[in-house]
């Protein structure tokens, strides 16, 4: 086509070639608010990356030394906020791990089937949120309706729908509620229809492919370096799931698969996430059956758990039970100590140093997505600046995990 | 974790081995801070260890509790062997712990880079050889290191201060007349009642005159 009214020398056409450096976030859509990158481009190429977090840093481990142990729960719940349930029984295991007790069994199949309600939440709001930043609204509505679905069921369960601060040092803060099977039993296949609308939506999209597959790849020795673990490190093809490989409460009794991925691409990230949901669904259905209807949750030891409030009231050694643990806290014996489960991004580690006191020394968060993101930059390096929003989705930062 | 890790490592290391202890099921060796890199390139690399998979690097503050101050402590992982190790070693040395000091692993393992960043940020403990140690989690004109224990938990350090005498804002903005709680009706009488512009104009809602 000529051009209609510009005549000019050839000379002045010539376009600025100088790498140009461009700010995307923190205030930017696709950065989730809480991530800035500053890219370096030639052209739409990013030659450079510089990955800054730390937006939504709490001081998250310094408050925890300033309480008892048990009033670290609230705080945990506000890591990973989109799968707290998760955080709290990992937390819990941990300071249990220090005091050498273990729950009763039906506590652990109740932790294991809300740690995997949870854990379908976390990749619900991920998948979805990823599907909707690439310009798929609907698998984004069906993704957050089947959520809520379950958070129905937290909300029944634990009283609140998203920080739940459910768990307890040496069992739950309730057991079980009485129609608590029945529920799971209804709501997880309308859960799964939805998913499964919802990705029908898009995995055959070209659109959507295309921006997906072979799109920043990592290798395996490189996901290892960096320390990733979780979903995006089996998607470079490493087998290795916390809960298989070192069992933590029940999870050597349930038959399930651990989805892995050949690539280490965006698309296989989000293929792991959506085909683990339903392997969670498998393990909750097996720990339906596997959960006793009556039975002890609480371990039966007056130095860790709180008495029942109708003793704390009417007997004087409760009263003094309850005070103890609650003014003093629980006493962990001195020590250090490092526990880990698979939560929703991959392992979620606690290293803990006490002083046999009340109150924590030191407890450091050794946060999944905190490893993920550190990749990030190295994923985006070459690629192109519509590779940054499918690949920083698939990554699955949150925030309050990351910045601590 | 694994029992035959810390052999190898006593074995290697021999005197650098400060101390080894397995609580809690967590096999751990405390090392001298100079044989730091040496032992990290040893743990990934040695056969029976081959610790690939990084996984936590974080310091401790022990202030006045212990000399020395600081201890920095690493998390291993095996992705072949599938054990774990924690390796620790103790910098700061003097009275105050003043320039804990330690070697960077980031040639090691390139994970360490932000977990060492984030030690810096939060301990001031200095990666010799790291590529990039600028503050990672707080910004950049913060001063000191929040999780020292002499840190005070309350200090805050605000990049655009505070505003001085200037009252909250209420939720609802300024009282325009209506006010948003619940009232009684005696309430409302009285309030009416007791302007004078007002008097008079009780019925406005058709409540009865008593």
């Amino acid at each position: 086509m000529e051009p209609l009214d510009v005549e000019l020398e050839d000379g002045e056409l010539e376009l600025p070639t100088d790498p140009m450096l461009l700010n995307m976030g923190p205030s930017h859509p696709a950065m989730h608010g809480t991530v800035r990158i500053v890219v370096e481009l030639s052209g739409e190429t990013i030659n450079k990356a510089d990955v800054q977090i730390g937006y939504l840093h709490r001081g998250f481990e310094k408050m925890c030394e300033r309480g008892t142990w048990s009033q670290v729960f609230p705080y945990v719940d506000r890591l990973n906020y989109a799968s707290p349930l998760l955080n709290n029984v990992a937390f819990a295991l941990a300071v249990e791990k220090m005091l050498g007790v273990t729950v009763p069994e039906r506590c652990q199949h109740y932790r294991v089937i809300l740690g995997e309600l949870a854990r379908i939440c976390d990749h619900l709001v991920c998948s979805g949120a990823m599907a909707m930043e690439l310009g798929a609204f609907t698998p984004f509505l069906y993704f957050v309706k089947a959520r809520d679905l379950i958070w129905d069921i937290f909300e029944e369960e634990t009283g609140a729908r998203l920080t739940n601060s459910f768990g307890r040092v040496g069992g739950m803060a309730h057991p079980p509620t009485a129609n608590f099977k029945e529920m799971v039993r209804t709501t997880l296949p309308a859960v799964l229809d939805l998913v499964r609308d919802g990705e029908n939506l898009v995995l055959e999209n070209r659109i959507f492919l295309d921006r997906l597959e072979d799109v920043s790849v990592m290798s395996r020795a490189d996901a290892l370096a960096l320390g990733w673990t979780g979903v995006v490190l089996r998607s470079t093809g490493c087998n290795y799931d916390v809960r298989k490989h070192h069992p933590y409460l029940t999870y050597d009794q349930y038959d399930f698969d651990v989805p892995i991925g050949q690539r280490g691409d965006n698309y296989d990230r989000f293929s792991c996430r959506q085909h683990e949901m339903k392997q969670s669904a498998r393990i909750i259905d097996q720990a339906l059956e596997m959960m006793a209807d009556d039975g002890p949750v609480n371990v039966d030891d007056p130095r860790i758990v709180l008495p029942p409030k109708d003793e704390v009231y009417n007997t004087i050694e409760g009263t003094i039970q309850h005070f103890k643990i609650v003014m003093e806290g629980i006493k962990v014996p001195a020590g250090e100590c490092y526990s880990y489960t698979e939560a929703g991004n991959g392992e979620l580690g606690f290293y803990m140093v006490s002083d046999g006191s009340g109150t924590p020394w030191r407890i450091r968060i050794r946060a999944p997505s905190f490893a993920s993101t550190a990749g990030l930059g190295q994923l985006i390096t070459g690629a192109m600046i519509p590779d940054v929003v499918p690949t920083f989705g698939s990554l699955n930062m949150i925030g309050g995990e990351c910045d601590h | 974790m694994s029992r035959d890790v810390l052999d190898q490592l006593v074995q290697r290391f021999d005197d650098a081995v400060l101390a080894t202890h397995d609580q809690f099921g967590d096999e751990t060796a405390l090392i001298t801070a100079d044989v730091w890199h040496e032992a990290a390139v040893f743990l990934r690399d040695d056969l029976v260890c081959s610790m690939d998979h990084f996984i936590d690097l974080t310091a401790v503050d022990f202030a006045d509790r212990r000399t020395p101050r600081f201890e920095v402590v690493l998390h291993l992982r095996s992705s072949e062997r599938l054990h774990r190790i924690r390796l620790k070693a103790p910098v700061g040395l003097g009275p105050g712990g003043e320039n804990p000091q330690v070697d960077s692993l980031v040639d090691v393992w390139k994970g360490a880079n932000w977990f060492e960043r984030e030690c810096y940020d939060m301990f001031g403990v200095e990666f010799v050889g790291h590529p990039d140690l600028r503050r990672i989690l707080m910004y950049e004109q913060f001063e000191g290191h929040p999780l020292r224990k002499d840190y005070d938990a309350h200090r805050t350090q605000p990049l655009v201060p505070y505003r001085e005498g200037y009252e909250k804002l209420q939720p609802f903005g300024l009282p325009q007349g209506m006010p948003f709680g619940r009232q009684t009706h005696d309430r409302w009488k009285t309030a009416v009642a007791g302007r004078p512009e007002d008097a008079g104009a009780t019925n406005l809602l058709g409540f009865e005159e008593d």
